[in-house]
């Protein structure tokens, strides 16, 4: 018999153990930072940029790094410290509420799959399959020369498309679950679908859901930064990282430090995410087959 | 002087906690095997039996390392040996079967070709040598025609020619030590029969020792010589096997066969209290303390040692063993007689209810039709009475889940029609049913870690039917689960537990709460004690019988388990391929004239007594599908008529007693045919 008292635990002491767990292996501690860093940096830099990311000085182009520029400047003299620290706040935004969205409409379309299975099951999952095979980047070069390329477009169409990885993972979730005697048990009661749904499958899928989400958070990002580098995702003069690699890797040879900077931006951040979500899957105990981007 | 094959001595195995503490799950286990003996292993899950076995071929488990003592097998410590020099002794000189051997074989492979490669990984032998030895083998386990046999593949045997299958492979390389897990759990009670005498005729044949290792003192009284009873990773009791059956001089051996329910006794047995003591957390004092009922307070401080006694030829870990060694005998133990009250209302009736399984075309579908001429059950006419027990019994795949589904709801029946309180039908649907049937009809299944939301704590899976049904809410809520818990004796404190801190009875205690808070009438019990240890299922069935008392349920009762319905059940219905058999109250339909099939079922339960044999009447096959024409038990027969039992369905015959029996048979002839042999 087990003799030890457990309380019950709210959802805040619940994610403060996640946390926890996680911040206790160094992968997990150093991933956890980076991120954090990062969105800190992302939400306050706008407070203390040193110059304008827009301000042109044609006198100060490519100037090296020094005490007055720390990253130097880029071709139009614009100084690169103060658009690396901007160049990451239009991504994280863009893909952590893409992320959700791919969270929300995978998670929900892969349950109900699960859930009814027979043909439904089968021809959606056809149609999600047959969406799969179209280059993404194709379909989003599509979307975004049809709709343009502000946030408003990006944000759904970027969670659509990584929202199909998470509709497999839900839907594989719920089978396992769907097939054991306490759903069995909820439907002789007579609970409603949306009941069975809500308090007997989400709580056992859930946590895989998450953490796919937070995988597809680091390759949406990658996949963002891909179409800015390709100009489609933020317009200039905005300062993204994406853009400032696409800008500055032909003068590479000559001024590494317009291409480091947001180089390094950009790949810790995904570290981070990967090392993170990697620690978040470890804490919950699940089994990550998703490979990391990086 | 017997020659010893295996010598254990003081071996203690246990894993680091993550405290650091070490904290054992065998505890100094001294013991020996002999040459040509069958030592039985028994204890209830996690006394430490499967490691004991491991341990006995070289085999640690990930994450437990030993912590002293050796397992000497002839002059080696087979606990120090490199695995290059177990490698040579594991499948040939020592050989495991593990659970479920049979169902693991390689799926895409002959018979023929496994036992070879058995053969080839285990044995010297050239290729012509080794032809002979798989028919040698297949014949050494009694499996027909083994030329035909080796060139089959798995899923073209039963589950016991697979077993059958799984203990040649482990007989190829000539084994002096064969350790068997569980060998025969999991199987239907003929199969498992036939296996246990198989192993009897292989140990007489070779000479090989046997260690059994299972829960089930059934099976272990037919197949040992000798006992070893296992608690919280000691050994407690080890001896002569009609020693340890018959004169059980250690409280928890007494107390278990007293908690098991036997064929020969009608009612319930008595139930131990309290369940087995996690790892680690006794640090002094008898480990069986808690639950003994013999305990004074010397036994809270003091931990008896493993006492041999000369006479009995048994060792003992008991202070006290002298008192039980003159206590009275256990088959005059007292069962608690079960008493309902059935009153003459019909609560429920099935007539003419088929149930199909059968895949619908489209059309068919369309239309709300089922055609199939062969439903896997067929023709069930069954009315339950309020406040009755009524057993449904057979083998797997007799049809017992399927019905139980279809008065849930939860499958569509064929034909036919579900009744409630006389005159209320059943809908087929379940979305259609009014939700006060929904409400009256509750289900409790096998398996408590499959039927409890593991993301649920004990508050949230009684309140599910409480807020459905009666929408209660805040502090009327918790008070009535609190209520509710406790008539199935769990304290206020379970409220907050998931179900992975519960232990196996605590579970179903709670699957059996839920089911009580929607003041069901109708309860059905699908095989609610089979995944329980046998302490706890005379606790839980016992929790069953008084909750009936109290609130005047119904069950319907399914098992394969003929000793358990025996005890808690008034009526019994047998059931062969999804057909009825036999039907009567269950004092009657224990006592010939039965079906015969219910002979043939009767005769293979297993008593924990060595001294009562099965009776093998019949062969173990398996059918995929019952016969079109006839009498659905034509296939194994062994009482068949001939043509007539292939062509005509049998008619039902009542037997002044009220059992009725669905046999061409005379019920005459049937009762001097069974009475004489
Ligand atoms: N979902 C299903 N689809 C097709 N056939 C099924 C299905 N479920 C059960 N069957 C078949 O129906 C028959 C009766 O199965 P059922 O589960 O009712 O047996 P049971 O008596 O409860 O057996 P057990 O003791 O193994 O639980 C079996 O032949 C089984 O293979
Ligand atoms: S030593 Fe005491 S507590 Fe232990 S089994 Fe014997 S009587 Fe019971
Ligand atoms: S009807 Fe025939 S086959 Fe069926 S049980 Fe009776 S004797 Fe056996
Ligand atoms: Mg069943």
């Amino acid at each position: 018999m087990i003799k030890k008292k457990e309380k019950q635990k709210n959802t805040f002491e619940k994610i403060y153990e996640v946390i926890k767990t996680m911040a206790s292996k160094p992968s997990g501690l150093i991933g956890l930072i980076i991120l954090i860093f990062h969105v800190i940096l992302a939400i306050t830099s706008p407070l203390y940029v040193p110059y304008d990311y827009k301000a042109i000085d044609p006198t100060l182009m490519l100037t090296p790094p020094s005490s007055e520029f720390w990253f130097g400047t880029d071709s139009l003299g614009r100084d690169v410290f103060t658009r690396t620290i901007l160049g990451g706040r239009t991504a994280l935004t863009v893909t952590f509420f893409g992320s959700l969205i791919a969270l929300l409409w995978g998670g929900s379309l892969g349950i109900f799959c699960g859930l009814v299975g027979g043909k439904i099951d089968d021809i959606v999952m056809r149609i999600i399959d047959a969406f799969l095979s179209i280059p993404w980047i194709l379909a989003m070069l599509l979307i975004v020369s049809l709709l343009g390329t502000t946030t408003l477009v990006l944000i759904p169409a970027l969670g659509f498309f990584y929202g199909k990885g998470i509709v497999r993972v839900a839907r594989a979730a719920t089978h396992d679950v769907i097939a054991k005697d306490f759903i069995v048990s909820a439907r002789a009661r007579g609970h409603s679908n949306m009941s069975i749904i809500w308090n007997e499958i989400l709580p056992n899928v859930r946590d895989a859901i998450m953490v796919e989400g937070a995988m597809r958070w680091s390759w949406m990002l990658l996949g963002f930064s891909s179409l800015s580098f390709l100009g489609f995702g933020v317009s200039p003069p905005t300062p993204d990282w994406g853009l400032m690699i696409s800008n500055a890797r032909g003068l590479m040879s000559f001024a590494y430090w317009a291409v480091l900077a947001p180089i390094f931006g950009l790949s810790s951040l995904i570290i981070g995410i990967n090392l993170t979500a990697d620690a978040f899957a470890k804490a919950l105990g699940i089994d990550r087959s998703t490979k990391a981007p990086v | 002087m017997k020659t010893i094959v295996q010598k254990i001595n003081n071996l203690t195995i246990g894993f680091q906690s993550q405290k650091g503490e070490q904290i054992s799950i065998l505890k100094n286990i001294s013991t020996s095997i002999n040459q040509g003996e069958t030592v039985g292993i028994v204890g209830e899950s996690g006394s430490g039996k499967s490691t004991l076995a491991l341990a006995m071929m070289g085999y640690v488990k990930h994450g437990l390392f030993t912590i002293s003592g050796e397992c000497m097998f002839h002059s080696n410590n087979l606990l120090e040996m490199k695995n290059k020099e177990l490698e040579n002794i594991r499948g040939r000189k020592i050989a495991m079967i593990p659970q479920n051997a049979g169902q693991s074989l390689t799926p895409n492979l002959k018979i023929g070709y496994q036992i070879d490669e058995a053969l080839r990984l285990h044995t010297d032998l050239n290729q012509a040598e080794r032809d002979g030895k798989i028919s040698e083998l297949l014949n050494k386990v009694r499996l027909p025609s083994p030329e035909t046999m080796a060139q089959r593949y798995p899923h073209e045997l039963s589950g016991g020619q697979q077993q059958r299958v799984a203990v040649a492979m482990a007989l190829a390389g000539s084994p002096e030590l064969l350790l068997l897990d569980e060998p025969t759990t999991g199987l239907d009670v003929t199969t498992q029969a036939h296996v246990l005498e198989l192993l009897n005729l292989i140990a007489k044949d070779t000479g090989t020792s046997m260690v059994y290792v299972s829960h089930d003192l059934g099976a272990i009284a037919q197949v040992s010589d000798r006992v070893i009873v296992m608690y919280s990773g000691e050994i407690v009791l080890d001896g002569p096997v009609r020693s340890i059956l018959k004169n059980p001089i250690h409280p928890y051996t007494y107390g278990l066969l007293k908690s098991i329910p036997k064929l020969s006794l009608p009612g319930l047995p008595n139930s131990m209290s309290g369940s087995q003591p996690q790892p680690g957390s006794i640090k002094k004092g008898c480990s069986f303390y808690e639950r003994c009922e013999f305990a004074d307070d010397d036994c809270k401080v003091n931990s008896p040692s493993l006492d041999f006694i000369e006479d009995l030829n048994t060792s003992v870990r008991c202070f006290k063993h002298n008192e039980l060694l003159n206590l009275n005998k256990l088959d005059s133990h007292n069962v608690k007689s079960i008493e309902n009250r059935i009153l003459k209302n019909e609560i429920l009736d099935l007539s003419n209810v088929s149930i199909s399984y059968a895949k619908q075309k489209f059309l068919d579908q369309l239309l709300n039709k089922i055609n199939d001429t062969n439903p896997t059950v067929k023709d069930i006419n069954i009315n339950i009475n309020k406040g009755e027990t009524l057993a449904l019994v057979g083998e797997s795949g007799s049809g017992k889940s399927t019905i139980l589904k279809s008065i849930a709801g939860l499958l569509k029946t064929k034909d036919g029609n579900i009744k409630f309180e006389k005159n209320k039908t059943l809908s087929n649907d379940l979305k259609q049913r009014d939700p006060s049937f929904l409400r009256a009809i509750q289900l409790i299944f096998q398996n408590p870690d499959e039927s409890l939301n593991p993301n649920h704590t004990v508050e949230e899976i009684v309140s599910q039917p409480l807020r459905l049904y009666f929408g209660l809410k805040g502090k009327e809520l918790k008070d009535k689960i609190i209520e509710v818990l406790d008539k199935v004796r769990l304290g206020e404190f379970y409220l907050t537990r998931y179900p992975r801190q519960l232990s196996g009875g605590e579970k179903q205690r709670v699957a059996v709460a839920r089911a009580f808070a929607a003041k069901p009438d109708i309860i059905l019990c699908d095989e609610v004690t089979s995944a329980l240890d046998v302490s706890v299922q005379a606790a839980v069935l016992n929790l069953l019988q008084e909750l009936k008392e109290d609130f005047g349920t119904t069950y319907i009762f399914v098992s394969h388990d003929l000793a358990v319905v025996r005890a808690i059940s008034d009526r019994v219905a047998v059931l062969y391929q999804g057909r009825l058999c036999e039907i009567g109250p269950s004092n009657y339909v224990y006592k010939f004239p039965s079906h015969p099939y219910t002979e043939v079922l009767l005769g293979a339960v297993l008593e924990p007594n060595p001294d009562i044999k099965p009776k093998l009447v019949a062969e173990d096959i398996v059918e995929e599908k019952p016969p079109e024409n006839g009498c659905s038990f034509q296939g194994r027969c062994p009482r068949i008529l001939g043509d007539i039992c292939k062509n005509e369905v049998p008619p039902w015959q009542t037997v002044e007693n009220g059992n009725s029996i669905r046999c061409h048979i005379k019920i005459e002839d049937l009762k001097n045919q069974q009475i004489t042999n």
